[in-house]
């Protein structure tokens, strides 16, 4: 897990694997023994080396508190806000609690009754189909564009930003615009289809078309995103390696295949993974578009449920419900199920990669 | 056809089809503009108007009725801008502590960073929600500002940065002059890492703007919400009145936008470099 440091919902992660320096080179500091002045990564004569023993912690806190000092602020409220509650809710899922009354302990009670609810299972399900739907292809429109970008060298910097902005774009905001547009009454879909005298969709009330549309709105937000990714790792590969092919007379689909895709596969892999983690983790898109309090509608995620995501299902029960310990047990099952298939992905793409 | 022709065909079918691309990532924000301004018959009717109506100014006025826009607006932007603030400041003096100085569990701690990094925050929202209730902040703007203070992504991000953008040489001579390590921060560090922080500022500016799931849980007074939330409940409690809404959209949507397009060569560019590394 913490071998895959790109991973993560944000636009970029800088892969830093070492702690030290620039990636490949060892520190210079790493083999210090402890009393040295092994302080700073060079060894600059500015500081005098402590004069008393190294083991007081007077000298101790004088020597590295500044650094504990400016990295407190982020470890203070992480270990509060973030550290402290993920393993309070491992606690949690082993308790039956409203959030008002007392706890009590059921042991695995949440995870049987977890195993045995339909509802969980529907919601894993809508997650897995949403994720196919929109990640695939949405990976491959974005190779497309960038190679079509990538072979031209007018209006590149327009390019990249028209097809940047819906990334940036407010997803509540995306959610009410496709409401609007696959509305099952108006709707400028059904109006297209109705001009094309084709009979009206019911977008929003079928089972599938549900799953389509989120799946749609995901793809639109996340295409071109993924292109510029793909676009500044297209740019990275030197010509020559293309000229020589050419000259071997390799066509351009042969150039593709054995130059282009193994060269770009590290940012393959980590396009793959964004898109596992973020997909996977549809929220806003079924909330905004089909209204949430489970407690006063049944059909939360829209007709049937069909767009019912596991985080949905599990927000409706921590926060309609008040089932803390149900939904702790429902977000850390659904966890441990997305570091699966962000590891089986990653044995996948990374697993061609080690022909002899 | 001779291979001119056909070069010239095929660069010219290249721009059509990317143009299409644009076309499509771009016409969500002309239609709601077109919804925006005009009435929610037009919306209705069939065909459909498909040009921009004069109708803007009485959907603003009746959004302003339904909803407190204002309110909204300027919580959005208190919290966009004390997250970006604290972000900004945190990050990049925990940055330099871990790209220039080496101190016991310094691995250790780099490493929690990465591990936490990954875990969806998801996991710790029902605690977090309890935590908040206990120190009575539950409905306040501090809920959503204080735990997005601590950002993982931008500690990466600077510290990437500080260790090569920083020369030790400056440090060094700054040293000599006897300044201590927040003397160094503000005067050497700082700005050497201007352009890491322009990126890493945008970035969280633009997160905690559009961010949903916090502020759903933790603005639980209907006064006192950020846009995003106020907009999906004027979504569902107004979906009748379609123009109006997208009025709303329009108005928090176009703010970011602007500020995007202003910056967005240099975000874009700064955004793949991550992916590179």
């Amino acid at each position: 897990m913490s071998s895959s440091p790109v991973a993560g919902p944000v636009p970029t992660g800088p892969s830093s694997g070492s702690a030290n320096g620039p990636s490949g080179q060892p520190a210079p500091d790493r083999h210090r023994g402890p009393g040295r002045s092994g302080r700073r990564v060079r060894p600059v004569p500015a500081h005098r080396p402590p004069a008393g023993s190294r083991r007081g912690p007077r000298r101790w806190i004088a020597r590295y508190g500044t650094q504990y000092l400016a990295i407190s602020p982020y470890y203070l409220i992480f270990s509060v806000f973030m550290l402290f509650p993920m393993l309070y809710t491992v606690y949690l899922a082993f308790q039956k609690w409203d959030g008002i009354g007392e706890m009590k302990f059921v042991g695995l009670d949440q995870f049987r009754f977890l195993w045995d609810d339909p509802v969980f299972w529907l919601s894993l399900r809508n997650t897995l189909v949403i994720w196919v739907l929109s990640t695939v292809p949405m990976l491959f429109m974005a190779l497309v564009m960038a190679v079509l970008i990538n072979s031209t060298r007018r209006l590149t910097a327009f390019y990249r930003v028209a097809l940047f902005i819906p990334s940036i774009t407010s997803l509540v905001a995306i959610a009410i615009f496709f409401g609007a547009i696959f509305s099952n009454n108006f709707g400028l879909i059904n109006a297209v289809l109705k001009a094309m005298h084709l009979s009206a969709v019911p977008w929003l009330s079928n089972e599938w078309t549900i799953k389509l549309v989120i799946a749609t709105l995901m793809t639109w937000q996340w295409t071109g995103y993924n292109a510029i990714i793909y676009l500044a790792g297209l740019q990275a590969i030197p010509s020559e390696l293309y000229e020589a092919a050419r000259m071997d007379g390799a066509g351009p689909t042969r150039m593709f295949f054995s130059i282009t895709i193994p060269l770009l596969r590290p940012i393959i892999l980590f396009t793959v993974v964004i898109s596992t983690v973020t997909g996977l983790q549809s929220f806003t898109e079924p909330q905004v578009l089909f209204g949430s309090d489970a407690s006063t509608n049944p059909n939360s995620g829209g007709p049937g449920r069909a767009g019912l995501t596991t985080l949905l299902y599990f927000y409706n029960q921590a926060f309609d419900y008040n089932d803390f310990g149900y939904a702790a047990a429902i977000v850390w099952a659904f966890f441990l199920l997305i570091l699966l298939i962000v590891v089986i992905n990653w044995r996948l793409v990374q697993g061609k990669e080690r022909r002899p | 056809m001779n291979s001119l022709n056909r070069k010239r065909f095929r660069g010219l079918s290249v721009h059509v089809i990317l143009m299409i691309c644009v076309v499509i990532s771009v016409f969500p924000f002309y239609w709601i503009i077109v919804m925006a301004t005009n009435t929610s018959q037009d919306i209705y009717s069939y065909p459909p108007k498909l040009w921009l109506g004069d109708n803007l100014l009485t959907n603003i006025d009746h959004l302003f009725d339904k909803m407190d826009f204002f309110g909204s607006l300027l919580n959005t932007v208190i919290v966009a801008v004390c997250t970006t603030l604290l972000v900004l400041f945190f990050d990049s003096l925990a940055a330099f502590a871990f790209a220039k100085y080496e101190f016991p569990a310094k691995k250790f701690l780099f490493g929690l960073l990465l591990a936490m990094y990954i875990l969806p925050t998801q996991l710790a929202i029902i605690p977090q929600y309890e935590i908040m209730v206990q120190l009575g902040w539950l409905g306040t703007l501090k809920a959503l500002i204080v735990p997005a203070a601590a950002n993982a992504f931008g500690i990466f991000w600077m510290r990437q940065y500080t260790s090569t953008g920083v020369p030790d040489e400056l440090l060094d001579a700054a040293r000599i002059e006897g300044a201590g390590f927040f003397r160094l921060y503000w005067h050497v560090v700082l700005p050497c890492v201007r352009p890491a922080l322009a990126f890493l500022g945008i970035y969280t500016f633009i997160a905690a703007w559009n961010d949903y799931i916090l502020p759903l849980v933790m603005l639980v007074n209907p006064e006192e919400l950020t846009l995003q939330v106020a907009l999906a409940q004027l979504y569902a409690g107004h979906s009748t009145d379609y123009s109006m809404v997208m009025a709303g959209v329009l108005l928090a949507v176009i703010p970011l936008m602007l500020m995007f397009t202003f910056f967005a060569r240099g975000f874009i560019a700064d955004a793949t470099k991550g992916a590179l590394r």
